[in-house]
């Protein structure tokens, strides 16, 4: 039961056999090493799973490998620039505080990227709304929060200069 | 890995129903949300079984308005897609918020509002909404098309009507149906996100300036085995002036009804919410601010 | 002269970059060649005995290695709580399990495991094992389980297997000579913890014929010990690496899984076996807050004298005995550390049940005694119509009490100051006063507080020791060891300050492990009990005092200052009186590692055995909406303020607060593990239990009322678990104070709130 899909993964086009029964994140994690991409219930209500598919957060657990084939992909590991410099949203993740375990960390980072592509200036309930399928039992979502704020009020994400994530420019 | 035996990319509902003619008991997987959920549950006839994929077939796709002022929304469209649609945000506000209460962001991209009616969930958060704007389903067989009306879908808890080889491949809602309403949906939940209702009420209403009921449509999410509309509420408001006693003989119509039965909540309870919520929803729907 | 301040300060927790780049490593994050899957094959009954199992289909599915039955695995009784071991086996921990049973406690008990080569080989080879059982009666609460005729879950013992019983005074007269006599039934439910990562653990035989376990766990060191209890190995047979974890909570202070792996692999030849529990596993089958009741009485006399606190206690401690009466019978200490009464008495009992085994679980037995006093507390307040601030203010402990209870003099112990913080930053008057304009119609506001103490580590109840080791690397920089854990609470980030601190380098300069390794961290219990900063704190303290003597040694020798004139800033050697340079501590390094005649690398290592504790206290003060139509409570705003002694980190400090605070306030309102009659789990997946979301919390307020313990190692005490201890009864007393019901059991779910308000609109109709 395999199949071949090509995708682009973090700026890079890929290809690989698959096993058309494996999930998206078994892919990330055991063919490509996106260790990053993390496991919370396997069933899409954590979040922790979550990368963005041309430009749209979903959940990788719930997403099947082949569906993958033609879409550009983006895991936490093409987040930062190639040089392993932080972008304003990680680096508002560090300075606000919003890390404990960092085990939702990633795709916390990822539903914040792409909620500051859609709506650069958010409010704190236009945060909670966007972050709202990522749990974490660490913060209270208190200082991920302060995180996004600050990450917009830093200049949000910078669409132009950095292909690597796809995301749509909000109009 | 799932736990399935294969997979087939429908490009065409040609496709699909080659595939059924010699699986009957492949499953149509759209967005994943509920069909891969149960399949890790190891849920009969979700597991062992080999999945179609449908999200490539051009025909379900997209929103239009057509001609004849009809609402066309393809089954394949995602809750997001539906929520910030223009044409359903100014037509059908009661369905844009409807899908925006679902889940959370990342199922609301995923999810579409096609798998959500076929899975027959009795607390879907479109369901309500579809119901009360006498939605019709376009419907696909090997044997040709079909209109059915989304009242008639529902038989029981996850069961509709639809055979394998059944394909919804649009949902459409003729003007007369959303023209001049108003309407608001309650998603009673314990959370705000990622939640799937503990019961829910849509309402959709037409007023004269005099604030007599021109139409009123009231339809339940988990307050019956099926998503339900309340035939003998909705024809006690015709006509009437609001007020809180109206509002409060709606509520208590609603009862004939809907069926509710103990569960997380008991069933004085759900009864108590069936009666409330349609009051409130109409007041909230004719103020305006959502 | 200016010395540059590092604890107090808000340094970049270490491993923030790492975390934020996907880097970090987690257990299910290293590969292995060949990795084994085991799946746990679950009873589906709560009670009873595995009289017969058929795995002749089983075993000849595709990929199945081998399944093991409860006769295939050695059969050596232990505990999985993670305390430190004790000499005295009148002392130990209850052991009253193994590792696979026919003898089923709980649904979903481990009756069996099966081996593949891949996950979905080994769970549906175990789908396919058909078990047939003798079923017993199933008793969900402590009160079933010690009725007359109820049989013993575990033979050994009675069900109501510890009882103890503390107190001082005539707690019956001081009821008599009492005003008023307040009586509540007060109840808490199972919560859960949720850490995000749930529980994994990879065994595999290592070169040197010794069992390695990487782990998810919170106590390394215990977790050897406990694994090789449960195999019949000796100690040293076992290495545990802990890599990053995804939250612990208590969850990880139990050893569930680790015993199985290394089993496992012991049993397959040293390959690598992994168990990764399921999200459904862990909520149901792991660990649990203990539901617990409490049926309370005080006294109180009209000008809010406390007369009497009598309580009888029951906890639920499901299945097996785990942490046991240490979580029940914990209450009576610290309602004497928080307030005066003429009389107590507190009573309690743990109880077997069939529902799932409770265990640590952050704030450990606090947030249900806090939730159960602080209702009645506050309740008494409304009696004598006082305001409940200044009600608590007249009762509570003064600072420098001696709690004999505790066998600890309350040093430092700031609750007044907590409380007057509290009203001024909450604007308690005037959300009070904005309060009285939804006294009438749907939606209905309220305030509430609740006070708190805590303790920090578990002596005089339990053992603390713990060690640090310190090496100087040659530029200038230095290694710190510890069996400490991180957990992602940032305690790693607290003892590298430390170090610095007391050293007298820059933060960056100690280096902290991303691994923590039994066979080269020293010696550390773990992380739980608030215990890390102020245990372990202690110990970093003494190797840096001393590395920092080897340096300035070093340093005298070479330049023929006297130590006593030089001291260590910001990396320089300087002379104390004008602090011109002498060297720096980078060349001193070098010169340990490379200098023809002195060369000596530079280590310390320190081992402390602690004999003290410091209470800290703390409040809640919580605005809430309800709405009387449907119950549902919506939180507006909720501050903590605390009393934890000096903050090392002020900003991973008001990260615990926040996180502590969500807690609470979910399960003062939403979180609660359901059963069947049949015992059988109604909830555990996350769509059902009702963890909160970012849309479901207010903006969280944490306020501290910083000071010097003195007894503290940088004058800090407990902080970790603090903050999830007073929320919920805050929120039940805002309730209360918005729609005039006192509610006695949490969650407040709509359905409560509405039919206890609806039952009191009657009972006052009936009144009139």
């Amino acid at each position: 039961m395999k199949q071949t899909i090509a995708f682009t993964l973090n700026g890079e086009a890929v290809s690989c056999d698959v096993d058309v029964r494996q999930s998206l994140i078994e892919v990330l994690r055991d063919e490509f090493e996106m260790t990053g991409v993390k496991e919370g219930c396997s069933v899409g209500e954590c979040g922790a799973c979550t990368v963005i598919i041309d430009g749209q957060t979903m959940e990788s657990c719930l997403y099947m490998a082949v569906w993958a084939n033609g879409k550009n992909i983006t895991t936490i590991e093409g987040v930062a620039a190639e040089d392993g410099h932080l972008d304003n949203v990680q680096q508002a993740f560090v300075d606000a505080g919003a890390v404990q375990c960092g085990y939702c960390t990633p795709g916390m980072v990822l539903s914040s990227e792409q909620l500051l592509a859609d709506n650069p200036n958010p409010t704190r309930d236009e945060i909670r709304r966007g972050l709202s399928g990522n749990m974490c039992r660490c913060t209270g979502y208190q200082k991920i929060v302060d995180a996004v704020e600050l990450a917009a009020k830093n200049g949000g994400v910078k669409t132009d200069n950095r292909n690597k994530i796809p995301f749509h420019v909000a109009n | 890995m799932y736990d399935i035996t294969g997979y087939h990319e429908a490009h065409s509902l040609a496709d699909v129903f080659a595939v059924i003619r010699t699986d009957p008991h492949a499953r149509i997987v759209a967005g994943g949300t509920d069909v891969l959920v149960k399949n890790r549950a190891e849920a009969a006839t979700y597991a062992e079984v080999a999945l179609i994929g449908i999200r490539e077939i051009p025909e379900l796709q997209g929103i239009r308005l057509e001609v004849d002022g009809t609402i066309s929304i393809g089954a394949l469209c995602s809750f997001d897609e539906i929520e910030h649609d223009p044409i359903i945000r100014q037509h059908m506000g009661l369905l844009a918020q409807a899908v925006s209460l679902v889940g959370g962001p990342q199922t609301r991209h995923m999810g579409t509002i096609g798998g959500n009616i076929c899975n027959a969930g009795p607390g879907a958060d479109s369901s309500p909404s579809l119901l009360a704007y006498n939605a019709v389903l376009e419907i696909q067989s090997p044997t040709g098309t079909r209109h059915l009306p989304i009242r008639d879908l529902f038989t029981g808890p996850s069961q509709t009507v639809l055979k394998p080889g059944d394909v919804v491949v649009r949902i459409n809602v003729a003007q007369a149906d959303y023209q001049g309403y108003v309407g608001y949906y309650t998603k009673f939940a314990r959370r705000n996100a990622l939640d799937i209702a503990n019961q829910s009420c849509a309402a959709l209403i037409k007023v004269n300036d005099q604030q007599e009921i021109q139409d009123l449509r009231i339809a339940f999410g988990a307050s019956a085995p099926t998503p339900v509309r309340a035939p003998h509420a909705e024809a006690y408001a015709q006509g009437k002036t609001i007020s809180a006693d109206v509002l409060k003989a709606i509520g208590t119509a609603c009862l004939k009804d809907t069926k509710t039965h103990s569960g997380r909540n008991s069933k004085a309870f759900r009864d108590h919410l069936v009666t409330v919520l349609p009051g409130r929803n109409i007041m909230t729907a004719l103020k305006g601010d959502e | 002269m200016d010395k540059k301040k590092i604890v107090g300060h808000s340094e970049e927790r270490w491993d923030a970059i790492a975390k934020v780049k996907g880097q970090a490593n987690y257990t299910g994050d290293f590969s292995f060649k060949h990795l084994l899957h085991a799946k746990i094959l679950r009873s589906t009954i709560a009670h009873g005995y595995v009289k017969s199992y058929d795995i002749a289909e089983a075993a000849q599915m595709p990929g199945v290695i081998k399944i093991f039955l409860p006769e295939d695995l050695p059969h050596h009784l232990y505990s999985t709580a993670g305390h430190p071991w004790n000499l005295d086996p009148a002392k130990r921990d209850i052991e009253d399990r193994t590792m696979l049973t026919r003898h089923v406690h709980v649904y979903g008990d481990d009756i069996a495991l099966v081996v593949a080569r891949t996950e979905l080989q080994a769970k549906k080879a175990m789908l396919k094992i058909k078990v047939e059982y003798d079923e017993y009666p199933v008793y969900l609460t402590p009160e079933a389980a010690m009725a007359p005729d109820a049989m013993r879950i575990h033979p050994e013992r009675e069900n109501a297997f510890a009882s103890s019983e503390v107190g001082f005074g005539d707690v019956k007269q001081s009821l008599k000579d009492a005003d008023y006599v307040i009586a509540r039934h007060l109840t808490t439910p199972v919560q859960q913890h949720l850490h995000l990562e749930n529980q994994i653990a990879v065994a595999y035989q290592s070169s040197d014929q010794r069992w390695t376990c990487i782990s998810s766990t919170q106590i390394p060191h215990i977790c050897r010990r406990i694994v090789a209890q449960a195999n019949g190995i000796d100690w040293s047979q076992v290495r545990v690496k802990k890599p990053f974890i995804g939250g612990g909570f208590g969850n990880k202070q139990e050893i569930i899984i680790e015993p199985l792996v290394v089993a496992l692999s012991r049993a397959l030849g040293g390959r690598p076996v992994q168990i990764a529990l399921t999200r459904e596993e862990t909520i149901a089958y792991t660990r649990t807050r203990h539901a617990i009741s409490y049926d309370m009485k005080i006294g109180v006399n009209q000008d809010g004298h406390l007369t009497a606190i009598d309580c009888d206690v029951l906890s639920n401690q499901g299945g097996y005995a785990s942490h046991g009466h240490a979580v029940g019978g914990k209450g009576g200490t610290f309602i004497n550390a928080l307030y005066r009464a003429d009389s107590l008495r507190f009573s309690a009992k743990t109880v077997y049940t069939n529902i799932a085994t409770a265990g640590a679980m952050r704030g450990y037995g606090m947030p249900q005694v806090i939730f159960a006093l602080e209702s009645i507390i506050d309740d008494a307040a409304d009696k004598i119509g006082m305001d409940p601030i200044k009600f608590r203010q007249i009762n509570h402990q003064p600072d420098g009490f001696y709690n004999q209870l505790g066998q600890t003099k309350q040093r430092d112990f700031l609750i007044e100051q907590c409380l007057v913080k509290g009203r001024a930053a909450f604007h308690w008057d005037e959300k009070l006063a904005a309060s009285q304009a939804y006294k009438t119609g749907v939606k209905r506001r309220g305030v509430g507080i609740a006070a708190f103490s805590f303790g920090t580590a578990v002596w005089p109840f339990g053992l603390e020791t713990s060690s640090a080791r310190l090496f100087a690397l040659p530029d200038g920089t230095f290694k710190l060891q510890v069996g400490a854990t991180e957990i992602g609470q940032g305690a790693d980030t607290a003892l590298a300050q430390m170090a610095a601190e007391t050293l007298g380098v820059p933060f960056k300069s100690v280096i902290r492990d991303v691994m923590t390794d039994t066979d080269l961290d020293p010696y550390d219990t773990g992380a739980y009990a608030s215990r890390q900063t102020y245990i372990g704190g202690v110990a970093v303290k003494k190797a840096a005092e001393e590395m920092k003597q080897k340096i300035l040694k070093r340093a005298e020798t070479e330049f023929k200052v006297q130590l006593e004139h030089m001291d260590i800033v910001d990396g320089n050697i300087v002379y104390r009186a004008d602090g011109d340079l002498v060297t720096t501590v980078k060349d001193m390094a070098m010169q340990s590692y490379y200098d023809w005649d002195t060369a000596g690398s530079m280590e310390t290592y320190s081992s402390i055995n602690v004999h003290h504790n410091s209470y800290g206290s703390g409040c809640s003060l919580a605005e809430v909406e309800v709405d009387i139509e449907t119950g549902q409570v919506k939180l507006l705003s909720l501050m903590n303020v605390h009393d934890s002694g000096k903050i090392i980190n002020p900003l991973l400090a008001s990260g615990q607060v926040d996180g502590g605070m969500a807690m609470s306030a979910a399960y003062g309102l939403n979180e609660e593990l359901l059963y069947n009659k049949a015992g059988k789990p109604l909830n555990n997946n996350m769509l059902d239990y009702k963890l909160p979301t970012a849309m479901d919390l207010p903006d969280l307020e944490g306020v501290f009322v910083e000071s010097q313990d003195p007894l503290g190692p940088y004058g800090n005490k407990a902080l970790g678990e603090n903050p999830d201890v007073s929320p919920a009864p805050a929120i039940r007393n805002a309730v209360k104070n918005a729609i005039g019901v006192g509610i006695d059991k949490i969650p407040l779910t709509p359905e409560l709130v509405y039919n206890q308000y609806q039952a009191a609109q009657k009972a006052a109709k009936g009144d009139l």
